[in-house]
């Protein structure tokens, strides 16, 4: 990771320009006093992937949980010119109108988002769920799996995911099929911004960080997996059998669980 | 989350009180640092010391946090007008953006808002202690601190506790600066200073001179402009008045775009000279005194509405005042007006009575201590003042960085005393430093820094700190 950098000349005479953005929530009936939780969906996805299941489990277990889209995903304000600056933005602004100091955790991409988002944000804790952060490896295995979907992308157009990519097989075909008639697309700055991103800054307050992720994604190749829970001084945990999209695949309830139980035990967090 | 404005709460921990000095009994805090003040520099430093792993008593002589900014306190010195002079992104801290739906120069009360949500999202008030004063700070051996304090307005029993730290953040927009004029007691009229000023209507249909061409005395004379029968303003010098947009966006970026592409001072004061002719020209033909120095040489004047109100008369821009006389105000030029309220608005100065003037190396006691960063005190490594900075731009940044900084001083005391002694010989070696260009003195000037300069060297120190 790169130094700590005080002088942000560019970021204060640039700021980024604000955007309508869509936050969905699921509060626990009891305030327990537990931190909030944010959930950022990667590329392509909204708010919607996390308010399928895993913020209503969230909150039955007393976590106030939330859900944004970044700009030009989902209900969010349109921003085709948007840049990774623009969604680590959207993520701290929504991180800081909490009542409380939350745990972010971002899904894919969003875990990328939420790698820079901790730069300027002293989260309670990170979890970063099958992260993209991005490279020549990952676009690879992209490349070899969805060859028509991902060049494309590469020359500024969409990235197209398929099914196959997102979920285990055990997911019913209509569903599956509902969920990637959902997907968007990211600005195409931000995603080429997958192929060279400058490294996060480190993180504010030295957050407590959990990697998890699947051996069997087909977006995250495992040694890809593995160098961004070593970048964070830990492995990931792993859910054999399940897609890339955790938070929607058949066996959902593994992984927010796991995530769940992390959280409580983990002495920042508490 | 726990509020603490019951001054019944027992000690966080009962540690058994030993006998300190003069016999008084001290109550051991250990690790805790003490921080004096809960107002923007306060709350910032209660945020990044815990963050980093510290405990924390603050303490705070109001009953609500926010310090200046908290209109309610009776030392604060906003008016009912008061926005900020530096946009949002010099202005809030770098770590928690203000709303985006804000605008670019917000209010005072929105402000307060922001602090009170800072407070309340990072669970700073359960280590305030609300209503109660510092009125000592000494130090102890083992570079340790006795505090003592007791309840606001000096009744109730005094009690001194002992801290790993202290973190000065009592600020210095409170304590009034007043010149001294021959014949101001047998003025007749009314007399203020701006701290006292709180609401225009205090000037309506009044003949009013405001006197003093900072930041606060061009926002009163613009009021006065609309609300007052007549409206002088009293500068001693010439100032450049800076406009709070230019070239399509806030001022402050333009000149930061700048200073991102380093762009050396001589070219953005000819960049800025060039601007300012291409929108109001020339001052003199208003009757304004010309600039005796460049533009960022002195602490920068904020202010659309000054000139526009000059340009339409509604200010009457007059020289220095040289003496008052019972129905009258005499003028260095020998002129004579008539006001029947006087402001002045020249300014405030920092004071520190709970400290003994040496140990902050202001053997004169005159409120200048020598420090390095403006932050750290020769001698005395675990002692810190925060928010003692004016900077041409926003405060709270400047403060932020500066509790980091100390805080991981602290960290680095513990576990790189190499570290921490190599820092402490910095502080002897280089304390009294300025940050900026070439900025004319005056008795309160002294602390007034250029925000980039500023953080270069703070971020300087704090790599230093932790380099490899």
């Amino acid at each position: 990771m790169s130094e700590l950098r005080i002088m942000r000349g560019r970021e204060w005479s640039r700021p980024v320009r604000p955007a309508r953005r869509e936050v969905l929530s699921a509060t626990p009936e009891l305030e327990e006093g537990r931190p909030p939780l944010l959930f950022v969906p990667g590329f392509g996805h909204g708010a919607w992937a996390f308010a399928e299941h895993w913020l209503g489990h969230a909150a039955s277990r007393g976590f106030p949980a939330y859900a944004m889209s970044l700009r030009g995903h989902g209900a969010s304000e349109a921003a085709p010119e948007a840049t990774l600056r623009a969604y680590a933005h959207d993520v701290v602004q929504v991180a800081a109108g909490l009542p409380r100091q939350a745990v972010l955790v971002g899904h894919g991409a969003g875990a990328l988002v939420v790698a820079h988002a901790l730069a300027r944000y002293p989260a309670r804790g990170a979890v970063l769920v099958a992260p993209v952060f991005g490279g020549w490896g990952v676009l690879g295995a992209a490349l070899r799996r969805n060859p028509s979907g991902t060049l494309p992308a590469v020359f500024g157009g969409p990235l197209r995911l398929s099914r196959g990519q997102l979920f285990s097989r055990e997911l019913p075909d209509e569903e599956a099929r509902r969920h990637v008639a959902r997907l968007g697309r990211a600005g195409r700055r931000a995603q080429w911004a997958l192929l060279g991103a400058p490294d996060a800054e480190p993180a504010v307050g030295a957050p407590p960080v959990l990697v998890l992720g699947s051996p069997d994604d087909r977006v995250v190749p495992t040694s890809a997996l593995n160098g961004v829970a070593r970048r964070y001084g830990s492995a990931p945990l792993l859910f054999p059998g399940m897609g890339h999209d955790l938070m929607l695949d058949a066996r959902w309830a593994e992984p927010i669980d796991a995530i769940l139980d992390w959280l409580e035990k983990e002495p920042a967090t508490r | 989350m726990s509020t603490s404005t019951d001054h019944g709460r027992p000690d966080p921990e009962a540690t058994p009180s030993a006998l300190g000095r003069d016999d008084r009994p001290v109550s051991d805090r250990g690790d805790t640092v003490c921080v004096i003040g809960a107002g923007a520099s306060g709350l910032t430093a209660i945020k990044n010391l815990r963050e980093h792993g510290f405990g924390v008593d603050c303490y705070e002589r109001e009953t609500g946090i926010g310090g200046a900014w908290n209109w309610r306190h009776d030392r604060s010195p906003v008016y009912a007008s008061t926005h900020l002079l530096s946009s949002k992104p010099f202005t809030q801290f770098p770590d928690f953006p203000m709303p985006d739906s804000w605008p670019d120069y917000p209010h005072h009360s929105q402000l307060l808002s922001y602090f009170e949500r800072y407070a309340d999202h990072f669970d700073l008030r359960s280590h305030i202690w609300f209503g109660t004063e510092v009125i000592r700070v000494e130090p102890a051996a083992g570079d340790r601190w006795d505090v003592t304090t007791r309840s606001t307005g000096g009744y109730g029993p005094e009690r001194t506790s002992q801290y790993a730290a202290v973190v000065v953040a009592n600020g210095h927009n409170w304590s009034p600066k007043l010149p001294r004029y021959e014949g101001l007691e047998q003025f007749r009229g009314e007399i203020m200073h701006a701290s006292s000023y709180k609401d225009p209507a205090q000037l309506r249909g009044k003949r009013v001179l405001v006197v003093g061409a900072g930041n606060t005395g061009c926002d009163i004379a613009v009021e006065a402009a609309q609300q007052a029968s007549r409206c002088w303003h009293s500068t001693r010098r010439g100032y450049w008045y800076a406009p709070k947009y230019v070239l399509g966006r806030p001022a402050d970026q333009v000149n930061d775009a700048l200073l991102a592409m380093r762009v050396p001072l001589r070219v953005r004061q000819w960049l800025y000279h060039w601007t300012l002719r291409l929108t109001v020209g020339d001052l003199t033909r208003f009757g304004l005194p010309k600039p005796d120095h460049r533009v960022y040489e002195t602490h920068p004047i904020a202010n659309s509405q000054l000139v526009y109100y000059v340009g339409h008369g509604a200010i009457g821009p007059v020289p220095d005042v040289a003496r008052f006389h019972p129905y009258a105000v005499e003028l260095a030029d020998g002129r004579e007006i008539d006001p029947e309220l006087v402001i002045f608005a020249t300014g405030y100065l920092p004071r520190f009575e709970f400290l003994d003037a040496s140990v902050f190396g202001d053997s004169a006691g005159v409120g200048r201590p020598t420090l390095w960063l403006n932050a750290f005190t020769p001698g005395h490594p675990t002692l810190a003042v925060a928010g003692l900075v004016q900077p041409d731009s926003g405060l709270f940044t400047l403060s932020h960085w500066q509790t980091v900084l100390f805080a991981r001083l602290l960290l680095a005391r513990r576990d790189r005393p190499e570290r921490a002694a190599a820092f402490a010989q910095k502080v002897r070696d280089r304390a009294g430093e300025r940050y900026s260009a070439h900025v004319k003195d005056s008795s309160r000037h002294w602390f007034e820094v250029g925000h980039a300069d500023y953080l270069r060297a703070v971020e300087r120190a704090l790599h230093d700190l932790e380099g490899k």
